[in-house]
């Protein structure tokens, strides 16, 4: 029997294949908002839906894509990913993670992650677990199943019906930072005197880096 | 102990260890657009936090603005969302006072483009950016890399990124390229044999005769597209090359400071007995004109190369949204639409090279639609002198106003629905220039030669 502490229990869609690149996670025509939220709708959209979507559309109103995974009532409320290689390769864009998010995906189980991504998974309290192909089939198999998928985070073990599934690596210090939301920046600035010792030395050393605003004749 | 290229840049601004064991490194500049900072300023705002260095950020609108009727400024972006984006850009800078090259300002242009232009982009910084083409700025004996917009707050508060050293890879290109073959065919060859995850983890130092031959414009487009093999970073040494590039641009250092810069530049190299984890190398001579077949970077082949048969659940789903069989000779793909431009291709060097093949001929009677968009103003004001939009007008293309463009189609620049697009661009992903779009990526030379031919053709062929 296990003895664990949960991080998240829930149920998985899985998405089989590789290379999921960050357009197709949020297409383009969304990342003009100036804001974080408000991207679920449009999570994978020309996957998603029949027609072609725009910001701002009445989502009642257009037609799902019922081949699509997430449309299966069967995967309604799942709240894990499960997909293969290099997920998240692509463009820079955090708006991928906030519509993971603001659609309610909680985890991503993955084979391997574009390292952008990954970290902006991070900063952002999405957590990203990368497992081998092996494991990767056992979970999709899961998912596809609709078996309960349990997260002991703080143990690093992956859990179905109390077997255990898979162990996971996880950045000690991402892992406290996902449990615990840390500020980042607040973090960072602990270092401001390093930081600015570092500063002047620099502007000793180099300084063209530094007076670039008397340049700036057009 | 022999250092790495990548070694040298990171302990010359590693600051501190925090301790979750990550490290601090020094940002020296921040290149900022309007579509991953809005949300990094406001996050800034919220928290009461100011930038750390002004001077080290500059910023230019690129993603958003249109390409045509720019006499208007912001009042000509006719999408009222993308139009608060580059008010909000304006805005943030203002409120911040950071440097802009705004909607306005002949500066003006794709980010990746106008940093080395203006001499921003100078050897030995590290520079971050909230777009993963940062890696572009490698080519400069950089160390700069694409970040996520919590970073982009990170940066503008702490002047830090926060991050781990990556693992050096070196790819080695030795020879000579064949008449025809650009930067961008190399670049793509390379995406060929390591794949879009490759690079995953590493920092990717492009090294040998053809890198050594090629000019800053053509490195530059090499390391673009590190990303597109998976690393964050693509690097080249400095050399002659770098400093003649350099020297006289508005923001490269003058006088003593040139001489002080130049003497720390020198050492910008890996060393000798340098271990990289991982090494490749390439034959350039055998480098063929390359064009993507499928939905992603790595899906490439040669020009005289037949589209592949369905091995695996991603290639039979991109075949199937590229309407392509297999078996097929790639030149056959007939095609809609020809887009010149971009971060990867759209400086000088790429337009003087499409214009070759374009002059005094003009493109098949069967594309819908061709448009060069240069990557800045002073791209297209260089090639208005030159004579070059006249070349490009002339053989039946549109000559457009400087930005991302087609690229990602932000803008009202986009494929229609199933349509064939020759693209200089860096991303062929699903949807990428338009809904439904399918995006092949080429060299400006092959794009001109495809376009005349309204098929993919061997530019070598076209300049023998």
């Amino acid at each position: 029997m296990k003895n664990t502490t949960t991080f998240h229990h829930g149920t998985a869609v899985p998405l089989d294949r590789d290379n999921i690149d960050t357009d197709q996670i949020i297409p383009k025509q969304f990342l003009k908002s100036i804001k974080k939220s408000g991207f679920g709708p449009n999570l994978f959209d020309a996957w998603r839906y029949e027609d072609e979507g725009f910001p701002g559309q009445d989502i009642s109103q257009r037609k799902l894509n019922k081949d699509f995974i997430l449309n299966q009532d069967r995967f309604d409320g799942a709240d894990i990913l499960i997909s293969k290689k290099n997920f998240g390769c692509g463009s820079s864009r955090e708006h991928a993670v906030w519509s993971l998010m603001d659609f309610g995906f909680k985890v991503v189980i993955a084979e391997s992650f574009a390292d952008i991504f990954y970290n902006n998974c991070f900063n952002n309290g999405l957590l990203p677990i990368s497992l081998s192909a092996e494991e990767i089939s056992v979970m999709l198999n899961l998912a596809e199943m609709g078996k309960e998928i349990e997260i002991d985070l703080e143990n690093q073990i992956i859990f179905s019906a109390d077997n255990e599934i898979a162990s996971f690596q996880i950045d000690p210090f991402r892992k406290k930072c996902i449990l615990e939301g840390l500020d980042e920046i607040g973090l960072s600035l602990t270092h401001a005197a390093d930081i600015k010792a570092f500063e002047e030395k620099r502007a000793v050393e180099s300084p063209w880096i530094f007076d670039m605003r008397n340049k700036n004749e057009n | 102990m022999p250092q790495t290229l990548y070694d040298k840049l990171w302990n010359l601004h590693e600051v501190a260890q925090r301790e979750d064991g990550t490290h601090l490194l020094y940002i020296d500049r921040h290149l900022i657009h309007e579509v991953t900072s809005p949300q990094a300023f406001e996050g800034l705002k919220l928290a009461g936090r100011k930038p750390w260095r002004i001077s080290s950020n500059i910023a230019t609108p690129d993603h958003n603005v249109p390409t045509t009727d720019r006499k208007k400024g912001i009042e000509g972006i006719s999408d009222e969302v993308a139009k608060l984006q580059v008010v909000t850009l304006d805005e943030n800078c203002k409120e911040n006072d950071i440097l802009q090259f705004d909607i306005h300002d002949i500066r003006q242009g794709i980010v990746h483009v106008v940093g080395p232009e203006q001499g921003l982009t100078l050897p030995g910084m590290t520079i971050v950016c909230g777009d993963s083409h940062t890696s572009t700025h490698g080519a400069l004996a950089t160390l700069s890399m694409g970040i996520g917009t919590s970073e982009v707050e990170h940066v503008l508060a702490t002047q830090c990124l926060k991050t781990s050293k990556l693992k050096n890879m070196r790819v080695t290109i030795n020879g000579e390229l064949q008449k025809g073959v650009t930067p961008k065919d190399v670049t793509l060859a390379v995406i060929g044999k390591i794949g879009t995850a490759g690079g995953t983890g590493y920092a990717i130092e492009y090294a040998g005769t053809v890198i050594e031959n090629m000019t800053i414009e053509g490195r530059m487009t090499v390391c673009n597209m590190a990303i597109e093999a998976g690393a964050r970073a693509g690097l080249v040494a400095y050399d002659h090359t770098t400093e003649t590039y350099i020297k006289n641009r508005p923001f490269a250092p003058v006088g003593d400071q040139w001489i002080m810069a130049k003497n720390q530049w020198e050492n910008l190299k890996s060393d000798k007995e340098a271990k990289f984890d991982k090494e490749l190398e390439i034959d350039g001579s055998l480098i063929a004109p390359q064009v993507t077949w499928g939905t992603s970077p790595e899906m490439v082949i040669d020009i005289d190369g037949l589209i592949p048969m369905p091995d695996s659940e991603s290639i039979q789903h991109a075949l199937d949204y590229m309407n392509l069989e297999p078996g097929k000779k790639i030149k056959d793909i007939k095609l809609d639409q020809v887009f010149i431009g971009s971060c990867t291709n759209s400086r000088i060097e790429d337009l003087r090279e499409a214009a070759r093949v374009l002059e005094g001929r003009k493109i098949s009677d069967s594309i819908k639609r061709a448009i060069v968009v240069p990557g800045s103003g002073l791209v297209s004001k260089q090639a208005i002198e030159e004579g070059l939009d006249q070349v490009f007008i002339e053989s039946g293309f549109e000559w457009r106003a400087p930005g991302c463009s087609m690229c990602l189609a932000m803008n009202p620049d986009q494929l229609g629905e199933g349509e064939h697009c020759a693209s200089t661009s860096n991303r062929n992903f699903e949807g990428r220039q338009g809904y439904g779009g399918r995006t092949h990526l080429v060299s400006p030379a092959t794009a001109a030669a495809s376009a005349i031919e309204g098929h993919f053709v061997d530019v070598r062929e076209y300049l023998a």
